[in-house]
């Protein structure tokens, strides 16, 4: 399934290129890629629908990423967030559409993807160290029978050392506080020197501090020219922190540079009828009982009163 | 001492230790990472999901290795599918092919006509008949169980972790949850003889959880788990030598008793401590 040639056909799997193939700056690690103004596509889907079972989550997807985007998917809960970060890992096989990551399909440079699930997926009882979890995005590039060398410890310290926590290294995972986890869990991500991040909600819940931290190590990453892409709950963060936002409620309702989150169009859009007007001000309310409702782009209005939920701007 | 070195005269006692401490220690292994997946309950089924392989393999004249392998990992790679297909929790499908495979063995176990009492020793455990061919058979799939553990330790315990980043970063999740699952079934067929199919699951669980209550990092988690795994054999076996009792189940009861202790003096868990903070309030 790789794609030497550039399709016009979506339905033979391949990529349709925004460049000639000819363009020799396209050509990274003997990958064939794409590029946007010269840096090259890490990740295109074209035409993609995915569920679960026989639910749809998401359809219609088309998403051009260029490496060395620092990307937020923002939307509601149930919009497709995670689902769409799993696409891009491979961990979800799309119904229909094609996929490429880093000039291939999903897996193929599975070493040089780093994806970090929701903090609420991982067992934090779990009998390893933060440098265990750490030494574990290393796993991948040793492969089976090597044991970790001084070369791994070296990135995991320097790793650690970069999120900050070269301190408590040896402390049980379940003993470190929601921020510290999530530094950990960067981490390892960093640690496994990859070409792309996929990252399920790095910031949600963390203290101030730790969510500047992380987001600096994040967007230096995407300045080397990485390609970072999260989600995340918070629209003010994915304003500051993001160089551009996607926008996704069952398909990608905007794609657009980081103000995006600011057009009241786009988020009454993407979140419906869990958006309150306030003059001119929007005010999310981020309403946990209904997800799984309102499909894209419907606008519907919850009259259940109480103002349920906590309040985000 | 010589209630020590007494019993080591006899070549079926030293037969039975070699046996029961290798099955100790595989079991030890295998059981730290199934108790870390949540599998304790699969480690139950696929022992029980054994029996119509052994009865088969008696009525066919076949080694009984033979039959509960193909029975035992048969049933756990249905189990895999099953849930991996259907919409069942995994529970479910354990629930039902587990009493479903243990009725074709007790099914089996009822058309053959005269007295088995060999059958019998699958159930509980006959470490002390052990013959020297069992004995070897033991030690190969040992070899062969730990050889993969060693291998692929990093692997399983990523993909134990968190088999979400490891799949995206490479690793054939799926395939080494079908190879654990794999190894759990012959880890199973080596301890038929020693504990039996009853109490096989005691010999995964009890030594791994023993560990959990005192241990928060892996390597040290393993080797405690190997060191109850191995020791509790030697003291059941001199048990069961010195009172004439059942083998299996002094193995097992040992490591019950040192579960107990661990739960009473563990440093998290430990009845003591919670005491100590009672009396000191």
């Amino acid at each position: 399934m790789s794609a030497p040639v550039p399709a016009t056909d979506p339905t033979l799997g391949a990529v349709r290129h925004h460049e000639p193939p000819g363009d020799p700056g396209a050509h990274e690690h003997g990958r064939d890629v794409g590029s946007i103004d010269g840096a090259p596509v890490s990740v295109h889907l074209t035409d993609v629908a995915v569920g679960y079972e026989d639910r749809p989550v998401l359809e219609d997807l088309d998403l051009v990423l260029a490496a060395g985007s620092l990307t937020a998917i923002v939307g509601p809960n149930g919009g497709g967030k995670s689902t769409l970060l799993k696409l891009i890992a491979g961990l979800l096989a799309p119904w229909t559409g094609s996929i490429e990551v880093l000039g291939g399909p999903p897996g193929r440079y599975a070493r040089s993807v780093a994806y970090v699930p929701q903090a609420e997926a991982v067992d934090w009882s779990f009998p390893v160290a933060a440098r265990d979890v750490v030494m574990m995005g290393r796993f991948p590039r040793l492969g089976p029978l090597r044991r970790p060398g001084a070369g791994d410890h070296a990135a995991v310290s320097a790793a650690l050392e970069q999120v900050g926590m070269a301190e408590l290294a040896g402390r049980q995972i379940g003993a470190l506080s929601g921020g510290q986890r999530r530094r950990v869990f960067l981490a390892r991500a960093l640690a496994a020197k990859p070409d792309l991040y996929l990252l399920d909600e790095p910031v949600t819940g963390v203290d101030h501090a730790t969510h500047v931290d992380l987001m600096a190590v994040l967007d230096a990453e995407a300045r080397a020219g990485k390609t970072v892409i999260a989600s995340t709950h918070d629209l003010a963060s994915a304003a500051h922190h993001f160089r551009s936002i996607v926008a996704i409620n069952r398909t990608i309702v905007a794609h657009g540079d980081a103000d995006l989150v600011l057009d009241p169009d786009v988020l009454l859009r993407t979140y419906g009828g869990h958006l309150l007007f306030l003059g001119d001000r929007a005010v999310l309310l981020d309403d946990a009982h209904h997800h799984d409702e309102a499909p894209g782009g419907e606008v519907h209005h919850h009259e259940d009163g109480g103002g349920a939920g906590r309040r985000r701007s | 001492m010589s209630l020590v070195v007494d019993p080591l005269q006899y070549e079926f006692f030293v037969r039975a230790l070699a046996a029961s401490i290798l099955v100790g220690l595989v079991c030890a292994v295998v059981g730290t990472y199934m108790v870390l997946r949540g599998l304790a309950f699969m480690g139950d089924a696929l022992s029980h999901a054994a029996f119509p392989g052994v009865v088969a393999a008696y009525l066919l004249k076949a080694p009984f290795h033979v039959g509960a392998a193909i029975a035992a990992i048969g049933t756990a790679l249905a189990i895999g599918w099953i849930t991996r297909r259907g919409r069942l929790r995994s529970d479910t499908t354990i629930g039902v092919l587990f009493a479903g495979m243990f009725a074709l063995g007790v099914f089996l176990f009822s058309t053959i006509q005269n007295y088995v009492g060999d059958l019998f020793g699958f159930l509980f455990g006959e470490v002390l008949g052990i013959s020297g061919t069992d004995l070897a058979a033991v030690a190969v799939l040992s070899v062969l169980v730990l050889g993969t553990v060693t291998v692929l330790w990093k692997e399983l315990l990523y993909s134990t972790f968190d088999p979400l980043a490891a799949a995206a970063s490479g690793l054939p999740v799926a395939a080494l949850e079908y190879l654990f699952l794999g190894l759990i079934a012959l880890t199973i067929v080596i301890s038929l003889q020693a504990v039996g199919i009853i109490l096989v699951v005691a010999m995964l669980v009890t030594p791994a959880a023993t560990a959990q209550l005192v241990a928060d990092r892996f390597s040290r988690l393993m080797a405690i788990a190997i060191a109850v795994g191995t020791l509790a054999p030697i003291a059941g076996l001199y048990l069961s030598f010195w009172t004439n009792t059942a083998s299996g189940a002094l193995i097992v009861l040992v490591e019950t008793a040192a579960f107990l202790v661990a739960l009473a003096l563990g440093p998290r868990t430990g009845l003591l401590r919670a005491r100590r903070r009672t009396t000191s309030a």
